[in-house]
C-alpha cells in the first residue's frame, strides 16, 4: 500500500479558502464550552460571544478578498459570488443575533444549544454557499437543515412549534431524498459531481440529451424547490414560519433562502445555458406559480407571520423571475435582491416581535391598530420595511424588483416581466393593511405595550432600515459588487 | 461462474423482497429484509464493491433493520390483530407500474453507457479510503460538522428543562 503523499500547499490553501466558515464553527464550540462554565446569571454573554465570532467571520471573509481561491481539489471556492453570499448570510446572521439578545431573555432562548444551533446552521450555510461540488452542496444543505428543524421546534411546549418542526422536519427530510437522488442520477451519467465539470461536460453537448442526466438535474430541481419554498413545494412554509420562534422565522426567511438561491444560482448559471430551451419553460411556470399562489394566499391571512410566510414564498418567485432571465443582468439582479430581502425581512421579523407577545393570536393585525401614532419609530420602521417589501421607491424593494424585471424583459421574457409587476401590485395591498390599521385604526382598550428593546435590538433594526434605505437610495456600489460577482463565476 | 452467483443471490434477493411484501407478521417481514439486503451485498462484492458491500451490511442489516425489529417489539401487535390484506385493484396497479418501472430502468442502463464489465480497484475499502482522505477531505470533514449539530439539535430537543 502506497502511503498518500501529502500535499500540504494545497492543505493550507484549502484552509484559506474556508476560513470565514471555521471561524463560525469555531465560535460554536466555544459557546458550547462557555455554557458549561458561566453561571446562570452570565448566560447573556453567550449571546454577546456569538456575535464576536460572526463579526469575525466578516471580517476574515473580508481579508479574503474577491480573489479565487480554490481549495480541497475543487470541492469549494471561495470567488467573488462565493464572498458575496458570504457576506449576505454572515450580516443577516449577525443581525438575528444582534436580536436575540433581547429575544432570548423575554423567551427564555438564553442557552447555548440555542446559539450554537444558529451559528452551526450559518457554517452549512455558507459551505453550501461555496461549494463548486454537488457533495459539498448536499452536505451544506444538511448542515444548515439540520439545526433549523431543531430550533423551529425549540419551543416544545408550543403546539404550533412542534406541529411546524415536524412538518419542516418530515418534507425537509423527503427534499433531501429527491436532491441526493438527482446527484445520484447526474453522477451515474457525467461520472463526476464537480459542478465546473459538469458544465463544461454540457458545452460540448456530451450530456445534452442524455435522459439520465436530465432526470437527475430535474430531481435536483425539486430538492432545491422545497428549500426555497417555490410552489407547489411549499405546503411546510406557513406552519414552519408561524410554528417557529419568531427570531428562527425571520432567520429562515433571510439566511437558508439566500443560501440555497446561492447554490441554484451557480448550478443554474453555470449548467444550464447549454439546456436552456429545455429548462426555461420549467422555470417560467414555477416562477409564474410561486409568484401568483403566494400574494394571493397572503391576502387571505390576518396573522402577520403567516402572511410574511406567503410573502416569502412570492418573492422566492420575483428571485426566480432573474434566475430565468439568467446571464450576467439576471444573476446580478437575483444577488442584490437576496442582499435586500434578507434586510428587509429581518427588520420586519425584529418590530414585530418588539409588538407582538402573545403567542397565537399576539401576531393577529388587529394588534398593531393604533400603535403608529403611540409609538412613531416602531410605526415607521414596520412601515418603511413593509413598503420596501411591497416595492416602493425610494426603498430598496423597489430597486431590486425594478432590475429583476427589467433582467427578464431584456432575455426576452416580457410576459413573466407583466406577471411580475401585476403580482407587485397585488401584494401591496397586503402590505399596507397592517400600516393602514398602524395608522388609521383606533387602539383597542388593554394591548400591551411594546417591549423596550436592549441597544443591541435596537442597532440591529436601524442598521437593516439604514440598509434598506441605503441601497434604494444609492445601489449603484452594491449593483457593482454584484455583477462583479456573478462575472467572476461566469469566466 | 460469476453468472451463476448472480443469478444465485439475485434470485435470494428477488425472492426475499417479494417475502418481506407478502408476509402477514412483520417480524418475519423484517427477517426476510435481512436477508434481502445480505444478498444485495454479495452482488455488490461480485461488481467489486467491496466497501459498499460491508457498509451495506453494517448499516442496513446491522443497524436499520435492528431499529426496525426494536420498534415492532416495542409495538408488539398481537397476532390476532394484524390486518389482513387484500389485493384491490390499487394495489395490482401498483404491482404493474412497479414492474413498468423496472423495465424502464433497464432499458436505460442498458442503452446509456453504463460500464459491463465491473471496474475493479475503485470500490475497495482501500480505494475508497483515498479518496475519502484525499479529494473528499472536505466532505468527510463537513460530515463531522453536521453529526455535531445533529447532536446538539437532539440534546436540545430532549433536554428536561426548558
Amino acid at each position: 500500500m502506497t502511503p498518500i503523499a501529502m500535499d500540504t500547499g494545497a492543505l493550507v490553501r484549502g484552509l484559506y479558502c474556508i476560513l470565514p466558515e471555521m471561524v463560525v464553527i469555531g465560535t460554536a464550540i466555544l459557546v458550547l464550552l462557555a455554557d458549561l462554565l458561566l453561571p446562570e446569571e452570565g448566560k447573556k454573554r453567550l449571546c454577546h460571544l456569538s456575535v464576536a465570532g460572526v463579526a469575525a467571520a466578516i471580517l476574515s471573509a473580508l481579508w479574503l478578498g474577491p480573489g479565487k481561491i480554490e481549495g480541497f481539489s475543487g470541492m469549494i471556492v471561495h470567488d467573488g459570488m462565493g464572498l458575496f453570499f458570504t457576506l449576505t448570510i454572515l450580516a443577516a446572521a449577525l443581525l438575528t443575533l444582534m436580536m436575540a439578545t433581547g429575544y432570548s431573555e423575554w423567551e427564555g432562548t438564553q442557552k447555548g444549544e440555542f446559539y450554537a444551533l444558529i451559528l452551526l446552521s450559518t457554517s452549512g450555510m455558507l459551505f453550501m454557499a461555496e461549494g463548486t461540488d454537488l457533495m459539498t452542496v448536499f452536505l451544506g444543505l444538511e448542515t444548515l437543515s439540520i439545526p433549523i428543524y431543531c430550533l423551529v421546534g425549540f419551543h416544545r411546549g408550543r403546539m404550533r412549534s412542534l406541529e411546524g418542526a415536524m412538518k419542516y422536519f418530515l418534507l425537509g427530510a423527503f427534499s433531501s431524498g429527491f436532491f441526493l437522488y438527482g446527484i445520484a442520477l447526474m453522477y451515474a451519467a457525467a461520472g463526476t459531481t464537480r459542478i465546473p465539470v459538469i458544465a463544461s461536460m454540457m458545452r460540448d453537448a456530451r450530456l445534452y440529451g442524455n435522459p439520465v442526466f436530465l432526470a437527475g438535474i430535474g430531481l435536483l430541481l425539486v430538492g432545491f424547490a422545497f428549500k426555497v419554498s417555490l410552489v407547489p413545494f411549499h405546503m411546510w412554509t406557513p406552519d414552519a414560519y408561524e410554528g417557529a420562534p419568531t427570531l428562527v422565522t425571520a432567520f429562515m426567511g433571510a439566511a437558508v433562502k439566500a443560501a440555497a438561491f446561492a447554490a441554484l444560482l451557480r448550478v443554474v448559471l453555470l449548467t444550464f445555458p447549454a439546456i436552456l430551451p429545455a429548462m426555461s419553460g420549467v422555470l417560467w411556470v414555477l416562477a409564474a406559480l410561486t409568484m401568483t399562489v403566494g400574494n394571493f394566499s397572503a391576502l387571505l391571512q390576518n396573522n402577520m407571520k403567516r402572511m410574511l410566510a406567503y410573502s416569502s414564498i412570492a418573492h422566492a418567485g420575483y428571485i426566480l423571475v432573474g434566475l430565468t432571465a439568467g446571464g450576467v443582468a439576471g444573476g446580478q439582479a437575483v444577488l442584490f435582491y437576496v442582499l435586500v430581502y434578507a434586510f428587509m425581512n429581518l427588520g420586519a421579523f425584529g418590530v414585530i416581535m418588539l409588538v407582538a407577545q402573545r403567542e397565537d393570536d399576539g401576531y393577529d393585525i388587529d394588534n398593531f391598530a393604533g400603535i403608529g401614532f403611540r409609538y412613531p419609530v416602531l410605526g415607521g420602521l414596520l412601515s418603511l420595511f413593509l413598503v420596501s417589501l411591497a416595492g416602493i421607491p425610494p426603498t430598496a424593494g423597489f430597486v431590486g424588483k425594478f432590475y429583476l424585471f427589467g433582467a427578464a424583459v431584456r432575455s426576452g421574457y416580457v410576459g413573466l416581466a407583466v406577471l411580475g409587476v401585476l403580482n407587485s401590485a397585488v401584494s401591496v395591498y397586503y402590505y399596507l393593511r397592517p400600516v393602514v390599521s398602524m395608522y388609521m385604526a383606533p387602539a383597542p382598550e388593554g394591548i400591551p405595550v411594546p417591549r423596550p428593546p436592549r441597544s443591541a435590538f435596537s442597532f440591529a433594526l436601524c442598521a437593516s432600515a439604514a440598509a434598506v434605505l441605503l441601497l434604494g437610495v444609492m445601489p449603484a456600489s452594491a449593483l457593482e459588487f454584484a455583477e462583479r460577482s456573478v462575472l467572476s463565476l461566469l469566466m | 461462474m460469476e453468472a451463476l452467483f448472480f443469478i444465485l443471490f439475485g434470485a435470494i434477493a428477488v425472492g426475499g423482497a417479494v417475502m418481506v411484501v407478502t408476509r402477514r407478521h412483520p417480524m418475519v417481514s423484517a427477517l426476510y429484509l435481512i436477508l434481502t439486503l445480505f444478498a444485495v451485498a454479495a452482488l455488490f462484492v461480485l461488481r467489486h464493491a467491496h466497501f459498499l458491500a460491508a457498509i451495506q451490511v453494517i448499516i442496513y442489516a446491522g443497524a436499520v433493520v435492528v431499529l426496525f425489529i426494536f420498534v415492532i417489539m416495542l409495538i408488539n401487535v398481537p397476532e390476532s390483530r394484524l390486518p389482513v390484506e387484500r389485493a384491490t385493484i390499487v394495489r395490482v396497479a401498483g404491482v404493474i407500474a412497479a414492474g413498468l418501472l423496472i423495465l424502464e430502468s433497464a432499458v436505460l442502463a442498458r442503452r446509456f453507457a453504463m460500464p459491463k464489465a465491473p471496474v475493479s480497484g475503485v470500490g475497495t475499502v482501500e480505494a475508497v479510503g483515498r479518496a475519502l482522505f484525499t479529494d473528499y477531505l472536505l466532505a468527510f470533514e463537513v460530515t463531522s460538522v453536521l453529526l455535531l449539530a445533529a447532536v446538539i439539535g437532539a440534546i436540545a430537543l430532549s433536554n428536561k428543562k426548558l
